[in-house]
């Protein structure tokens, strides 16, 4: 049925399971979002190497879909130097507003892709984005502040 | 004292139609917004298509009965509430008719009997929608008066405990909802009137969740103002009422100041009309006025008290029903006296926006979220509930079907 389309297996572990769910302290950046609309939250620790992502760490509540997405985040971009980090971000975001025209790749995206689905609920591409846009703002931010 | 429900829902085209795939709609979200019967729709676009034009202007025959229509929706209104035609104000929303007394007030000059000041308090409840909280909190910091509130005990019934600290001398305005949007609370206002009046406060009450479900009448209410909007009560969107005592609002400054509210304009100055034209500036939405006079007459052919005791009983089974449900717990009374049709609740192990996610794939269309109650919620420790709301056109089968739609949505995420 087409609930299974959003609620993946992958989802739901992420959701029971979550990775790297424990703010690790003496972050490069913390930020906080929330979605406005329904009350999720997210805060979310930035660690960099230079110009890698050492570890992204965080807490929050919301749904199943707002923090298994920041679950997959947390363990996808982690590694990675900036730019990469950034382009993947966008890839994930683009797929998920694609409404249902873009099926990411996996190779790239790994366990981003099971959020797919997520496109054809319009009410839930916020939650999908909540962890990653928090991630993105906390590379900007952390960018700026390097420059500084 | 019945209702008949299948003689209804075919009043509302809306019921016709299937929702994602082929599931019946089972609208549990009246508390949001109501569905429209084709009284309402008929209303509105026949004012469009026959008798559109602005009201109070123009010598021709189209304004003519612009003005009847729009005029005779504001008679309609006032007889509904027990009240005068020129106590009765239309604004766009009840939160245009909450911030319109708000700012009325602190454009006030020092000295009128409605000007707020640096230890002046003013009074809400921890239970009150954003609209109704935050105007108030808005109106503190222009004037510098203090915000104090009831507290909501764990039962989800105001505490009034101590109702003589929180209202007292220094009380300006006391700002309450008369049935809570999340808990389903009906407020008891007697004692509350009784302590505001005695130390010359004003007492808004804030009528959304009230007006559309059971008969408000606002001369035995006893308070000074009450808002409410047109949607929820099968009217459109775009028309909210603002009633208020009318000694009060003719001695009211204007909020929303242009055309029609006018006396006399120089260039330097302008003197005002009397209530509720120096309220209403600009070309009234007329069109949405008369679908709510449209909206009033469904309702008085039905009764409001049948409406009531319909939810009400339907209240009763669903509660009855969502109790079995493992890890289910309300958030609000459980019993149903001074109560409305509103059950707010959370399912362990599920989060609200996932179950209503499961639910609307079923056909079953519910509110998740915070509900604009954000402090309610912190009270409860929750970040969101799963809230079910009925109304004149849902019936047992609506109830039955949520209640297994619960369960099956828990089925679906804890059992697999």
């Amino acid at each position: 049925m087409e609930l299974d389309s959003l609620y993946q297996e992958v989802i739901l572990d992420h959701y029971k399971h979550p990775h790297n769910k424990s703010l690790k302290p003496h972050p490069t950046i913390q930020v906080h979002h929330v979605n406005t609309s329904c009350g999720d939250e997210v805060t979310l620790n930035l660690h960099m190497n230079g110009n890698v992502i050492d570890a992204i760490t965080w807490e929050g509540v919301g749904c199943s879909i707002s923090q298994a997405s920041t679950s997959v985040a947390s363990d996808l971009l982690k590694g990675r130097e900036i730019t990469e980090a950034v382009a993947l971000i966008e890839e994930f975001q683009t797929m998920v507003q694609s409404k249902g025209t873009d099926r990411g790749d996996e190779n790239r995206l790994e366990d981003g892709v099971a959020f797919a689905g997520v496109a054809k609920f319009p009410a839930r591409v916020k939650c999908a984005l909540l962890g990653w846009m928090a991630t993105k703002d906390a590379i900007v931010q952390a960018t700026t502040k390097e420059e500084k | 004292m019945t209702i008949n429900v299948a003689s209804i829902k075919k009043d509302f085209p809306i019921f016709g139609r299937l929702i994602r795939g082929d599931n019946r709609l089972v609208y549990l979200d009246s508390a949001a917004t109501s569905q429209k019967p084709n009284s309402v729709l008929d209303a509105e676009r026949d004012f469009y298509t026959l008798h559109n034009a602005a009201a109070h202007r123009g010598a021709h025959q189209l304004a003519e009965e612009a003005t009847e229509l729009y005029e005779g929706a504001r008679e309609r209104v006032a007889q509904f509430l027990g009240a005068t035609s020129e106590e009765v104000v239309f604004t766009k929303s009840a939160t245009e008719s909450i911030n319109l007394v708000a700012y009325s007030l602190s454009n006030a000059e020092p000295g009128s009997k409605f000007h707020i000041a640096a230890g002046d308090e003013i009074v809400v409840s921890e239970m009150e929608h954003h609209a109704n909280l935050i105007p108030w909190q808005e109106l503190c910091r222009r004037t510098g008066a203090r915000l104090r509130w009831f507290s909501v005990n764990d039962d989800g019934r105001l505490d009034l405990s101590n109702l003589d600290a929180i209202i007292n001398k220094k009380t300006r305005i006391v700002a309450i909802t008369h049935q809570s949007n999340v808990l389903g609370t009906i407020n008891p206002l007697d004692s509350i009137v009784k302590a505001a009046h005695a130390v010359n406060a004003l007492v808004l009450l804030d009528a959304c969740q009230s007006v559309p479900h059971f008969q408000v009448d606002v001369a035995n209410l006893g308070v000074d103002f009450l808002t409410f909007s047109g949607h929820k009560m099968l009217g459109p969107t775009g028309v909210g009422v603002l009633w208020g005592r009318q000694e009060l609002l003719d001695e009211m400054p204007p909020f929303l100041t242009g055309g029609s509210m006018i006396e006399n304009v120089t260039m330097e100055s302008a003197t005002y009309l009397a209530a509720p034209k120096r309220f209403e500036a600009g070309v009234p939405n007329m069109a949405q006025a008369v679908g709510l006079g449209a909206a009033i007459d469904y309702l008085t052919n039905i009764g409001l008290d049948a409406i009531h005791q319909h939810e009400i009983d339907l209240t009763r089974r669903a509660i009855e029903g969502l109790r079995s449900i493992s890890g289910l717990t309300f958030v609000g009374p459980t019993d149903v006296s001074m109560r409305g049709g509103v059950i707010s609740f959370e399912v362990k192990g599920i989060h609200p926006h996932d179950l209503g996610q499961a639910l609307d794939q079923y056909g079953i269309a519910v509110r998740t979220g915070h509900h604009c109650a954000w402090p309610l919620m912190r009270r409860f420790g929750a970040v969101a509930t799963t809230r079910a709301s009925f109304y004149l056109y849902n019936d047992l089968q609506d109830v039955e079907d949520l209640v297994g739609g619960v369960e099956r949505a828990r089925a679906y995420f804890l059992e697999r």
